[in-house]
Parts: structure tokens; sequence; C-alpha cells
């Protein structure tokens, strides 16, 4: 596998991080310990490097059209300025990607802008996916163009409850209150000082650790001085600097899927608990539709098939990825992703069990090495944040 | 890089042995170990008066992002394990040479065992 590295690096080596791939990408797994990491982002803030996520823009007349074909959501009734979570699926209903979609203000030409940020794994699939898509899906194709700009872009995501403090202090008084007003899954373009210079840099209010928290889009010249700035003014322990080992668990106790695990091509989103996130009622055809329409139907995560659920271990040991979940010794599903929560102090898992053993309070096993060792089924997320 | 501590012998699975009075050892792991393992949880220690056998599994270290086998470096008979490191497994990775012990063991013989400066050399530790 190719070995992807991101414009951080080096910063990731000068603060000590020990190294994980992750789809194809050399990432920070920890710069210490990975439970501080964790803990820092739950009471105070983290620093992320997730410049190996995709960015693709999709921008043209029919960009809101087309994306509403090629995505399972309504993207077209997004707002200026929000952003959505949604899936990419192909004809059968399988999820090549979840995803997030910001819509931007249109452009000069008034062309309608989205960018589309697809995880690090992934990002090539789905950028070859819409091109194909715009090109072939109806009619004339779309007037819309496709342009991938991954390799140039890095992506800092700053979490934690002090995120927003922290923010403010890299950027002019006059545009405070383009930070403090921004609302939860919407972003913004926010004048940064970036090593002594001012960075127009698109700013969304959106995470992956169930904290308030914000990401920055820059380009990768600017991406070393945007993080060294942001370490720099933050006070000391105000802000760690956090690898993919705490954001794996900060994720998992938020109740996130994560591609690869909870979600995959063979899985469905009915299954998941995306149902919501696949709009069968919008206008037109979209990839999919056929086969989610008859998933739906047939009650797939409902009265049929299995369906993602949580497990709350009752003892000390955690269950792992692909652990069996047992009820009365017999197998009733499969763990996609478990470890002990840091912030709650028992073991979590995410699991798809048979619909039948769903519900929350249903006491299941999980087959730990040969033992079985009880769980609970309990309502997703694990940790809620408190407001 | 992880500390080698240079006066014990050391396992292929990264269990140290450190020698007590007569035949009893005192056994934890290394710091390579540790380090490798993230920050450790919850550990399945044998009991007291069990028999353990050189290079067979005899309990468990679980950190955050995985699960590990521990295995007895020495064959003989569990005299005593370190109830601190069962209550605050995070001992483990703090001192894993001092108060991270885990367990002593009356030996009646040894698995092969590697000294520090072979040990070091092979999984990268330092002395």
């Amino acid at each position: 596998m190719t070995e992807n590295y991101t414009a951080l690096y080096e910063e990731h080596k000068k603060l000590g991080a020990s190294f994980t791939d992750f789809g194809g990408w050399q990432m920070p797994l920890k710069y210490g310990s990975e439970l501080a990491e964790h803990h820092a982002v739950r009471n105070s803030a983290g620093i992320f490097d997730l410049s190996h996520m995709g960015e693709v823009w999709v921008t043209g007349p029919d960009a809101a059209a087309f994306l509403d074909y090629a995505l399972a959501g309504k993207i077209s009734a997004m707002a200026v300025g929000k952003a959505k979570y949604s899936l990419i699926c192909n004809e059968d209903g399988g999820i090549i990607d979840d995803l997030i979609v910001y819509r931007r203000p249109a452009d000069a030409e008034g062309h309608h802008r989205f960018l589309v940020v697809p995880n690090a794994g992934n990002a090539k699939v789905v950028a070859e996916a819409l091109a194909q898509r715009s090109g072939s899906a109806r009619e004339g194709g779309f007037e819309v163009a496709v342009d991938d700009v991954s390799a140039a872009t890095s992506l800092i995501a700053v979490q934690g409850p002090k995120a927003e403090e922290i923010l403010l202090r890299l950027v002019p008084a006059a545009q405070h209150e383009l930070v403090t007003g921004l609302k939860y899954y919407a972003a913004v373009e926010v004048s940064f000082l970036v090593g002594g210079a001012s960075r127009n840099l698109l700013l969304a209010r959106t995470g992956y650790t169930g904290e308030d928290g914000f990401e920055i889009f820059v380009e990768n010249d600017d991406a070393a001085a945007l993080w060294q700035s942001i370490v720099a003014i933050a006070d000391e322990g105000e802000l760690t600097p956090s690898g993919l080992a705490s954001r794996d668990s900060l994720r998992l106790e938020a109740g996130m899927p994560l591609y690869g695990n909870e979600l995959s091509l063979e899985g469905d989103p009915f299954a998941a608990g995306l149902g919501p996130v696949v709009a069968l009622s919008k206008e037109g055809d979209f990839v999919g539709k056929a086969a989610l329409a008859a998933k739906k139907e047939a009650g797939a995560g409902s009265t049929s098939g299995r369906k993602l659920v949580g497990l709350k271990g009752l003892g000390r040991r955690a269950g792992r990825g692909h652990y069996p979940v047992l009820k009365d010794g017999n197998v009733v599903g499969e763990v996609t992703s478990g470890q002990p929560s840091p912030t709650l102090g028992y073991p979590v898992a995410m699991a798809y069990v048979d619909v039948a053993y769903a519900e929350p309070g249903t006491a299941l096993d999980i087959d730990l090495r040969g033992k079985a060792e009880p769980f609970e089924v309990v309502a997703l997320p694990f940790y809620k944040r408190s407001k | 890089m992880a500390k080698v501590a240079a006066e014990l012998q050391y396992s292929d699975e990264h269990e140290w042995v450190s020698r007590e009075n007569g035949n009893v050892v005192s056994i934890g792991i290394s710091a390579v170990a540790t380090d490798a393992l993230g920050d450790i949880v919850y550990v399945d220690l044998p009991e007291v008066g069990s028999a353990v056998t050189a290079g067979e599994t005899c309990g468990e270290v679980e950190s955050t992002k995985s699960v590990s086998d521990l295995y007895s470096p020495v064959t003989g008979e569990v005299t005593e394990i370190n109830p601190v490191v069962i209550e605050d497994p995070a001992l483990i990775n703090n001192d894993p040479y001092g108060a991270g012990w885990l367990f002593k063991v009356a030996a009646d013989s040894e698995g092969p065992l590697l000294s520090a400066e072979e040990y070091a050399a092979k999984n990268g530790g330092e002395l």
C-alpha cells in the first residue's frame, strides 16, 4: 500500500508521536498516553490532524440536483453555509462511504458549490464515483465539475469544551462573532492569523468526538504554520495534540459509526440506524434508490435482519471487533467496535445483533476468546455531552 | 525509546524475570511491550497456587486498543500476585519494572530467556 504522509508529519514527529497506518496514511496514533488525550478532549480541548480525509468540490449550475442523484440525502434542501451528514451508496444499496457535505455560497457566475468530505481510505473511490455519476447519470449528464483537491488540502480539528475559546485567540476581534455565532453542522470563511499572515480559511463546526469543536480546511503549504499557531496560543494543558487512538475511543463513546467497522458495502443504512439519512421521498431517482426502498420495505433493521446496537459491559473486560455476540450460548450478532470507555469507566461496544435482541435492556453475552461475558443492550450514544 | 532494565532477563514474549530469594522470581512486562500496547486498563493474572508453564499463556493484558496474552517465562507455582496492578493497571505503564510487577513464581525451570542486551537488540529498546 502507498505510504502517504500529511503536511503535518514533521510536526507530529517533533511532538514524539507514534504512528499507525490508516487508510494508506501514516497518521499519529498517540503522542503520549491515548487515555490522557481522550480525557483532554472531553474536559478541555484536543487538536487532531485529519488531513487524510478527502476533499472534493462539486461546482456548477446542476450541483445540487447532481448530489441529490449521487448521494442518499436530499442535498438540494440544504441552506448555504450548512453541513450535512450523508451516504454515497451503490446500485445495490451498499454503502460506498459516509461523508459530510458542506454547502458554500455560489461563485461569481452563480454556480452552486458543495464541498464533499469522504473518509481517507475511500476518498479516491468517492471522487471517481462522483465523476463517473456526473457524466453518465442521466440524459446529457449533469452540468457540474467534480474537483478532487484532497492531495492539496489539510484538515485540522480542534475539539472539546474549550475549542471555541482557543479559536477566538487566532482570529481578529472583528471576526469573533463569525466563530461564536457559528451553529453546529455549519461552516463559514474566517480570517485566521497563520504564522503572522492573515489567511481566509473555511471553518466548520463539525467533528467526530461527541464534543463541541471545529474543523479547519487549509492548504498544505499553510498547514504546519496553522498547527503551530494553534498549539502555541493554547496555554499549557488546555490543548493536547491527540492521535487516532483517542479519536477512535471518543467516536465510539459518541456512538458514531466508522467506515470499515460499522459501515461497509455489504451493510445497509437501515440496519446501521442511518435510515433518516436516506431520503427515499426526494424527487427523482438516485443511485441505490430501488435497492434501498426494497430494504426498507422488507423491514431491514426494524423487523428483519440485524440492527446496530450499543452494548454496555457489566464486567471489566471489553469486547473487540468481530467477537461473536451470544444469547444463551447461541450466536445472535457480531461486535463491530469495542473497548473500555475512558469516560464512563466500563467497556462499551457497538454490534450488529438480530432485531429480536436489539431492545435496550436485553441481556446478551460477548464471547471473549472463549468466555461468555455479560453485556446489556443500551441506547446509543453511550456518551452525550451536557450543553 | 523504551527502557530495557539491564539487571533483568527477558522472554521473547516481552516478560521480564527478576530473581528474588532462592528459586522465587518476580515477573512483569517490559516497557517495550507497554509502549506497544498503549494504556493498560485491565489485567488478568494467574491464581496464587496455580501451576504455570514456561512459554504458555497464564493471563491477559488489556489496553484501550487491544488485548494480549500474558505468557509465563518460567515453569513453577505462583506464590504471589500484585494486587495493586489489578486495581490500578496504569502502574504497569508507569513503572513496568517496579510497582507494575505482575506475579511471583517458585520456579522449577526457566524457558529460554534473553539477556537485557539481547532483548534490546532484538526489540529496539534502550538499555
